[in-house]
């Protein structure tokens, strides 16, 4: 193990964090939807990748400015996010989970394969209208680009908090995923709220393309941040925004940590590797997370 | 179509839980194999053999998922990574000690189901989409084992040659060979699985799937029985990675990564979940969706794309093919091919007298 160096270890965690607000960010899209249709996203990441290339493909082809391409990119992942729930997500209510799960999973490949069709292979640049120069921030300096995906995740999810807790909506939301038929009964539109929340995803997804697009490059190879959702996500609690931010900061963390640390031992990898391992072992010892709801099941 | 059933009473239980269900099934059985034991081999070229090669190791996956996904109602995502520990047991087997086939392959199965049950051990307490997400973490970090542990992997590549297997002495080399070996573990598979389903074991893992909390109440062990099915979805699992290795001569973790997971857990939705021949129809259907994408591209896919786009085409383009059939065939057909063959079956059963 490398020597215990103060610098070192303040900016693996000041990096950490901001790694985990936009993990948190994405993790956002997936609670969402959970949290108010109960079916699991396994697209996530290649939403996110889908609304990288939209952005990346407006500013190349149009070249528009770059307010125009995020807006571009909201749009469309706000129409996929309708189009999907109305085609693939709607005819499999009420259908065993694994069903689902396997249609996510298909819509992924979907995806995937459509994106590089369609836009092509190459890497794309997002170029956000923001100076380059790393921001100093007490002994360390942070890239910018991180500091702007930070912030607008901090934004969103302090948004999605006041409007699942105040709004008419987000609490009618609640009441869809504590329990359809109830909600039903209540004069509740449960369709309706199924596609706000698929539409929500979308926005969010959007977000998250655009802000790991600039970090990362977009092409089909960002679609793996998706694999990072499941750890901060069952760290934090399928169905809780908060647990969301906390599980985002955990798996930031940890693996900033593990990775600047452990990386020269074993070879590298180890990003992809520890924050799965510290999921497992919550899963062993709360399976519903931190914040989550534990569900009492009957016959 | 050539058979009726009027005539064939059954009179015990023993007789509805057979095998064949009727005395024609025996012929049918017989006939199949002799078209695909004896003609087979005998009338393909070296291609379509070497196509068939690949469906009969399918096969044999397609049955373990379905034994775990299908009939114990378990979703797993890390069937690519029991693969790799089977396929990589075999090979240091069959390099280090020069172990014969009979002994590597066992090896290889066991060592996955024992994997895989440890993996299946957080089905106690987890279930449905935590499970899925507990197997996908296993295959991340399976394959970040094999690929970092330079005991296993032997360096960067992670690839271990493997050397064919021989059978009485004669190296199997030609297509042909490898074929006939192929299948005599398919049909392994395939009556294994057959008897397992119908037996106790079976009787019990499909009781977990309908309702595991009325299962346990009924006095099934759910914790033993999962991790059973675990166990020998796994070995099934391992002894396709070790058959796998043996066929393409090298063990590679890239052949076991989570899209080849996701490629058997669409065969088993594709041909139909808790079906034997469902499990077979899937590992054909999508075995063959890549070639013929390619043959068909290749043919006229120069109509629509330029030749240079090609390379990237017509991967993506399968990508999307083949998602867009997962997500057909839960919409439209949650059963399956499977399903869509025992209606045209049950349409020519009475025909032409269907009233």
């Amino acid at each position: 193990m490398p020597e215990f160096d103060l610098q070192f270890t303040l900016f693996l965690l000041t990096n950490g964090v901001m790694i985990g607000l936009m993990y948190a960010l994405i993790a956002l899209g997936f609670v969402l939807i959970y949290k108010a249709t109960d079916a699991i996203n396994f697209a996530q990441g290649e939403f996110v990748m889908f609304a990288g290339f939209l952005a990346a493909g407006a500013a190349e082809y149009a070249h528009a400015p770059f307010w125009l391409c995020a807006l571009l990119a909201v749009g469309g992942m706000v129409a996929l996010g309708f189009g999907l729930e109305r085609v693939v997500l709607r005819p499999l209510i009420g259908r065993p989970i694994i069903a689902v799960v396997m249609a996510t999973i298909g819509l992924a490949a979907v995806l995937r394969g459509t994106a590089v069709l369609a836009f092509g292979a190459g890497t794309r640049a997002i170029t956000m209208p923001i100076p380059d120069d790393p921001i100093p921030l007490g002994p360390v300096t942070l890239p910018p680009v991180e500091v702007v995906g930070a912030a607008v995740s901090l934004v969103f999810l302090a948004g999605f908090t006041w409007f699942f807790l105040k709004s008419r909506t987000g609490i009618a939301m609640r009441a869809v995923a504590d329990s359809q038929q109830v909600a039903m009964a209540m004069g509740i539109n449960v369709r309706r709220y199924f596609a706000f929340a698929w539409a929500m995803a979308g926005i969010v997804s959007a977000l998250g393309g655009i802000v790991w697009g600039s970090m990362l490059g977009v092409d089909n190879q960002l679609a793996l941040v998706g694999l990072k959702v499941f750890p901060v996500v069952i760290l934090g609690g399928l169905d809780s925004v908060i647990g969301a931010v906390v599980g985002g900061l955990i798996v930031g963390i940890v693996e900033n940590l593990a990775a600047g640390y452990f990386d020269p031992l074993v070879g590298g990898g180890t990003k992809d590797f520890v924050p799965y391992l510290l999921m497992i072992i919550v899963l062993m010892v709360r399976p519903e997370g931190i914040f989550g709801r534990r569900r009492i099941e009957r016959v | 179509m050539f058979h009726r059933e009027s005539g064939v009473f059954k009179t015990s239980y023993a007789a509805d839980m057979a095998l064949y269900p009727l005395p024609i099934a025996r012929w049918a059985v017989a006939a199949l194999a002799a078209l695909f034991i004896v003609a087979a081999p005998l009338a393909l070229g070296n291609y379509p053999l070497s196509i068939l090669n690949l469906i009969l190791i399918a096969v044999v996956g397609a049955l373990g998922l379905n034994i775990l996904v299908g009939y114990t109602g378990q979703i797993s995502i890390g069937t690519g990574a029991f693969m790799s520990v089977g396929a990589y047991t075999a090979a240091k087997l069959v390099v280090i000690f020069h172990a014969p086939f009979w002994i590597a392959l066992p090896a290889g199965g066991l060592m996955a189901a024992a994997v895989g049950a440890i993996v299946g051990i957080p089905s106690l307490r987890i279930k449905g989409i935590y499970l899925a997400i507990s197997t996908l973490a296993a295959q991340l970090i399976i394959e970040w084992t094999i690929n970092h542990v330079e005991w296993i992997s032997g360096g960067v590549q992670a690839s271990i040659n493997v050397p064919r297997p021989s059978v009485f002495g004669t190296q199997l080399t030609s297509e042909w060979q490898i074929y006939l070996f192929l299948m005599f573990f398919v049909v392994l598979a395939l009556v294994a699985t057959l008897n397992l389903v119908r037996s106790r074991i079976g009787r019990a893992f499909i009781a977990i799937r309908d309702q595991d909390i009325a299962a346990e109440i009924i006095g099934i062990n759910i914790f033993k029985y999962k991790l059973y099915a675990f166990a020998i979805s796994s070995f099934f699992a391992g002894i396709t990675g070790a058959l796998e290795s043996y066929y393409l001569g090298i063990a590679n973790y890239e052949q076991f990564q989570i899209d080849v997971s996701i490629d058997y857990l669409a065969m088993v939705i594709i041909g139909g979940l808790g079906s034997v021949l469902g499990s077979v129809l899937g590992a054909i259907f999508v075995t063959l969706l890549p070639i013929a994408t390619r043959w068909f591209l290749e043919a006229s896919g120069g109509l629509f794309f330029a030749q240079a786009d090609m390379l990237n085409v017509i991967p993506n383009l399968r990508l999307v093919i083949f998602g867009g059939l997962i997500i057909f065939f839960l919409v439209v057909e949650p059963e399956g091919l499977n399903r869509l063959w025992r209606n045209i079956r049950n349409y020519f059963r009475v025909w032409p007298f269907s009233y």
